[in-house]
């Protein structure tokens, strides 16, 4: 369950344990994410995949064990870690503009006001939002509403990036190009990405590894190394050989789990 | 047309009403005809008796909810961050809560002595109760996944407090305020009528007692008036702010 070694390991999950009073949520979790890798966590409900990714941004302390970032224990929200949530209408500030709510993230971290104007203006361009600064969430779209959220994360300059199944409630084709947007940007900035999803493709057209889960109590099941050609298309990825073998693989081992 | 359909009723009763007291050529120390009570009100209107009570009632309500609103917002803020103080001070609240403002006149007159200082301590009491409640609601009701971004995001409780908490909470601390708006004009009022020589409950008081029906009537339907007012102004500043084009909040689906 490491990633391969040439990857320096950033966040490491020792022998994690977690319940929510005597019911447990995760189960002797052993994970290792190496540095600027993308791994997807898939699962059914129940598996704790979100209950991971909320210990690694520090809002959760597991019961037992030991949750890692670069070494030291997380004991906290670290600024270096940028959480996306799957929920935008409640992830954005509805009284802020999307200029506003990009710009908390710099007031968070109190970068002077004068700098904060131009630094907005590059990250919604980023994103391909440069021509709505001045609206508000509930002006914009699903799809633009998450563009907001991704250009918030990255305005904290993060070196991971947690995203809670944040294409979820998305319609496909918002989906596949906020998809490839998130490549896109990453591939520039090698952010690690940890990634909670239950739509199997996506965790593959995504992901250098993808982690499945079993469910009641959460246990890591299978790793499987995606070994697909980057950039990934949309086309050409979603029908290489080693795609669809993955996909094969993936759904038996969901279904194994569901019987 | 619809104001002139709602006026309608009122008009039809008052004709009825005036027609009555000339029919029955109604000489009374407890009833006035419309017209005289119109009279009596430009009269006391005139010689700037009902401004500067009114005045005075106002500066006793208003002063009075800002001393228990103000407080009220800020023990409501701190009881919604530090929920072991909640818990602490439940009792004490639930005890002190139902208590009616009017048995605290005796209590007030005693301790504070007749004029302003009882008259804003209790419209203070009075309305620091539903703003309390209410915000302390609206900020156990903000959404967990808000707070969560105010964690990750490391804002020290100060930003997460101006920059979070209230605009969130900001629509309902708007409604509990025009609610205690009318609550303060209702005690002030009646601790006036009950006990304290000052503003329009005061003054009605005196003409009811000095057997002026037309004054009497005509202080009422005042009061009434500046009542409705008040709420009219909240109402359309509600609206501005939050409603759906509202400036402070952006636009609001």
């Amino acid at each position: 369950m490491t990633p391969p070694a040439t990857r320096k390991p950033l966040i490491e999950f020792r022998n994690v344990n977690h319940a929510f009073g005597t019911r447990p949520i995760v189960h002797n979790i052993d994970l290792t994410v190496g540095e600027s890798e993308f791994v997807c966590l898939i699962g059914p409900s129940g598996c704790g995949k979100t209950t991971l990714l909320r210990m690694v941004g520090g809002l959760l302390t597991p019961s037992s064990g030991q949750v890692l970032f670069n070494g030291r224990p997380v004991d906290g929200p670290e600024k270096e870690i940028s959480f996306m949530f799957q929920d935008y209408s409640k992830a954005l500030l509805p009284w802020r503009t999307a200029a506003g709510n990009v710009s908390l993230a710099l007031e968070a971290t109190n970068v002077p006001a004068a700098q904060r104007g131009p630094r907005i203006k590059e990250l919604l361009a980023k994103v391909g939002l440069a021509n709505h600064a001045d609206h508000y969430p509930a002006q914009l779209s699903g799809g633009m509403q998450q563009r907001v959220q991704i250009a918030r994360c990255l305005a904290q300059e993060p070196s991971v990036l947690l995203m809670d199944e944040p294409f979820g409630a998305l319609d496909a084709m918002t989906r596949q190009a906020l998809q490839d947007e998130i490549l896109r940007l990453i591939a520039v900035s090698k952010t690690t990405v940890l990634f909670v999803t239950h739509d199997l493709e996506e965790a593959i057209y995504l992901g250098d590894r993808v982690v499945a889960l079993y469910p009641n109590p959460g246990r890591v099941a299978q790793v499987f190394d995606v070994k697909l050609p980057f950039p990934r298309d949309q086309l050409s990825t979603r029908e290489h050989p080693e795609f669809l073998r993955l996909r094969r693989e993936l759904f038996d081992f969901i279904r194994e789990g569901e019987a | 047309m619809k104001t002139l359909k709602a006026l309608l009723l009122p008009a039809i009763l008052l004709l009825a009403w005036e027609i009555a007291m000339h029919v029955k050529n109604v000489q009374s120390d407890s009833l006035a005809a419309p017209s005289q009570i119109a009279i009596a009100f430009k009269d006391a209107m005139l010689d700037g008796t009902i401004l500067s009570r009114t005045a005075e009632t106002l500066r006793a309500a208003l002063l009075g909810l800002a001393l228990g609103g103000g407080s009220a917002l800020i023990l409501s803020i701190i009881l919604g961050l530090v929920p072991p103080v909640a818990r602490l001070l439940q009792f004490t609240i639930e005890v002190l809560r139902p208590v009616p403002s009017v048995a605290l006149i005796p209590v007030a007159i005693l301790t504070l002595g007749f004029g302003y200082g009882m008259e804003i301590s209790l419209v203070a009491f009075s309305t620091f109760w539903p703003i309390l409640i209410y915000g302390h609601a609206a900020i156990t009701n903000i959404d967990e996944q808000m707070l969560d971004l105010a964690k990750v995001l490391r804002l020290k409780t100060f930003a997460r407090i101006t920059k979070i908490i209230l605009p969130a909470t900001l629509p309902r601390y708007f409604v509990a305020f025009r609610l205690a708006t009318a609550v303060s004009l209702i005690i002030a009022v009646t601790v006036e009528i009950a006990a304290n020589p000052l503003g329009i409950g005061y003054e009605l008081m005196q003409a009811s007692q000095s057997l002026h029906p037309d004054l009497t009537f005509a202080l009422v339907l005042w009061i009434g008036l500046v009542g409705w007012t008040l709420n009219t102004l909240l109402l359309f500043a509600q609206r501005r702010l939050f409603g759906p084009a509202g400036v402070a909040f952006g636009i609001q689906q």
